[in-house]
């Protein structure tokens, strides 16, 4: 059976590991840097990103999330996991794993009041996908090997590299598993190449 | 396009869990939390044992504080108002603080009624001590809740007392058939709709997060251990002899809650917690839990 992972250092944990058994698959809350090699794919789910990067730190996660990345297995950012995958942050001078081709901009549709639900066509998942985007960032711009998967009011809000994917809202606040489903897939594809 | 939904704003509060919530007066504090790793800030005029300390009437804080907290961090920005205070609420939510906690910590607006939390864009969490209290201020619409504890006090027994009240009630909600119901929920004074998502979902259908009394990371790991989504540090940070030092130490005791061996060696020469009072010390009219209906 394919195991995900999901980083449990914060954030919406139960919703991730909810939507990855939905699925068919076995997930697993990675608390310690040791437990990566357990599984096949990482979710890096929703939660305050500059939170996440200091317990990160904190326990040198940041290496080990690095070879993660190298490795050849998938992962897959969710709003804050999203700006933790992205290789340039705007307003900041370091990324933090910085493995995916795109510039992302934090809380880029303003604070909490103007965070909204909104219908969204992502290319290769659903034409209907309710989305919810909680000062959610933005992806300004995408590199050349970057496959836009999703935009809204013009901005991308979704996309692909290869092994990675990100996305700027969160799929794991509804009943909808298509987009976590995308991710296993690409994790079973990953598998095979490796096979 | 919808703002303003449950799912978005209740969707803040689950991005909330495993962290905690820091209680600052000022933009110095605020950064001092971020750095530290809080999920959010909490902008106050004075913490709770200051509130306490100070008596009179306590209202939100100066527009200023909150303003000047929100330019200096990136993270969530929470704000008090009064219970049952429209206004109050009302000018937060224009000044675009991220959530706001409807506290019995300030002297309440109105003694009857909370205020009526569907009405807003912005998402609120309100205090309580049981499960009838907790979904009552759902029913209000709530997006998130807390424990009351006894604000101010550095002293963890009345938060420990009500997420333990409110789990075992949720649990019994749970195992109950369906025709008990509604008896519980005239019992508990709970809109029986609650009761009924409550025992589908096994749960409560919104983050709850520890507050009131919370003062060293090993009170911060024994409130997630019983359960708790998250937690809110008021006094226990800025009031202690260490603040950046507890700061750090309570956010990691939070997520590595059952990590004993690091709790412990982060408890170390952590300098002195901020002073206790013990609660049957404090006089009834004292006690800020009882506030709020």
């Amino acid at each position: 059976m394919i195991k995900v992972g999901v980083l449990g250092l914060q954030g919406a944990v139960r919703e991730h590991v909810l939507s990855v058994e939905a699925c068919g698959a076995e997930a697993v809350v990675i608390k310690r840097k040791e437990q990566l090699d357990e599984v096949d794919g990482l979710i890096l789910p929703g939660g305050e990103s500059t939170t996440m990067r200091r317990l990160i730190d904190k326990y040198d996660f940041m290496d080990s999330l690095k070879e993660f990345a190298q490795s050849g297995k998938p992962m897959f950012g969710t709003c804050a996991g999203l700006i933790l995958l992205a290789n340039h942050i705007i307003g900041y001078d370091e990324p933090h794993i910085g493995v995916m081709d795109v510039q992302v901009e934090r809380n880029s549709f303003g604070r909490q009041r103007e965070s909204f639900e909104a219908d969204l066509d992502i290319a290769g998942v659903a034409g209907d996908f309710a989305a919810v985007f909680i000062r959610a960032p933005h992806i300004v711009e995408a590199g050349e090997n970057v496959e836009v998967l999703a935009k809204h009011n013009g901005r991308i809000v979704a996309a692909r590299e290869g092994r990675f994917l990100g996305c700027s809202f969160h799929p794991e606040l509804t009943d909808d598993h298509r987009l976590t489903g995308y991710f296993i897939e690409m994790i079973k594809e990953s598998k095979q190449v490796t096979i | 396009m919808k703002t303003g939904t449950d799912r978005v704003k209740r969707g803040m509060a689950e991005m909330q869990k495993g962290g905690v919530i820091m209680d600052v007066v000022n933009a110095e504090q605020a950064k001092i939390a971020e750095e530290a790793g809080a999920v959010a800030v909490m902008a106050l005029e004075r913490v709770p044992s200051d509130i306490r300390a100070a008596g009179g009437v306590a209202r939100m804080a100066d527009p200023r504080i909150v303003e000047e907290v929100m330019g200096a961090v990136s993270i969530p920005v929470m704000a008090k108002a009064r219970i049952g205070h429209i206004v109050e609420a009302r000018l937060l939510e224009a000044m675009g603080a991220d959530y706001i906690d409807e506290s019995e910590v300030l002297t309440p607006a109105d003694e009857e009624y909370h205020l009526n939390k569907r009405d807003y864009t912005v998402p609120f969490v309100c205090g309580c001590r049981d499960l009838g209290e907790a979904a009552r201020r759902i029913g209000e619409g709530a997006s998130m809740l807390r424990t009351k504890g006894e604000p101010g006090t550095g002293n963890i027994v009345e938060a420990v007392r009500h997420i333990r009240k409110v789990n075992a009630q949720v649990r019994k909600v749970v195992g109950m058939n369906e025709d008990e119901l509604m008896t519980e929920a005239k019992l508990l004074g709970a809109p029986y709709e609650l009761l009924l998502e409550i025992k589908s979902l096994g749960r409560l259908p919104v983050v709850n997060f520890a507050a009131g009394g919370v003062a060293t990371p090993a009170d911060a790991a024994l409130m997630m251990e019983l359960g708790a989504d998250g937690v809110f540090v008021g006094s226990g940070i800025f009031k202690s002899e260490n603040p950046a030092k507890f700061a750090r130490a309570i956010v990691e005791a939070t997520t590595h809650y059952q990590d004993y061996k690091l709790i412990a060696e982060l408890s170390k020469e952590l300098g002195t917690p901020m002073k206790g009072i013990e609660i049957s010390s404090l006089a009834p009219e004292a006690r800020m839990q009882e506030r709020g209906w």
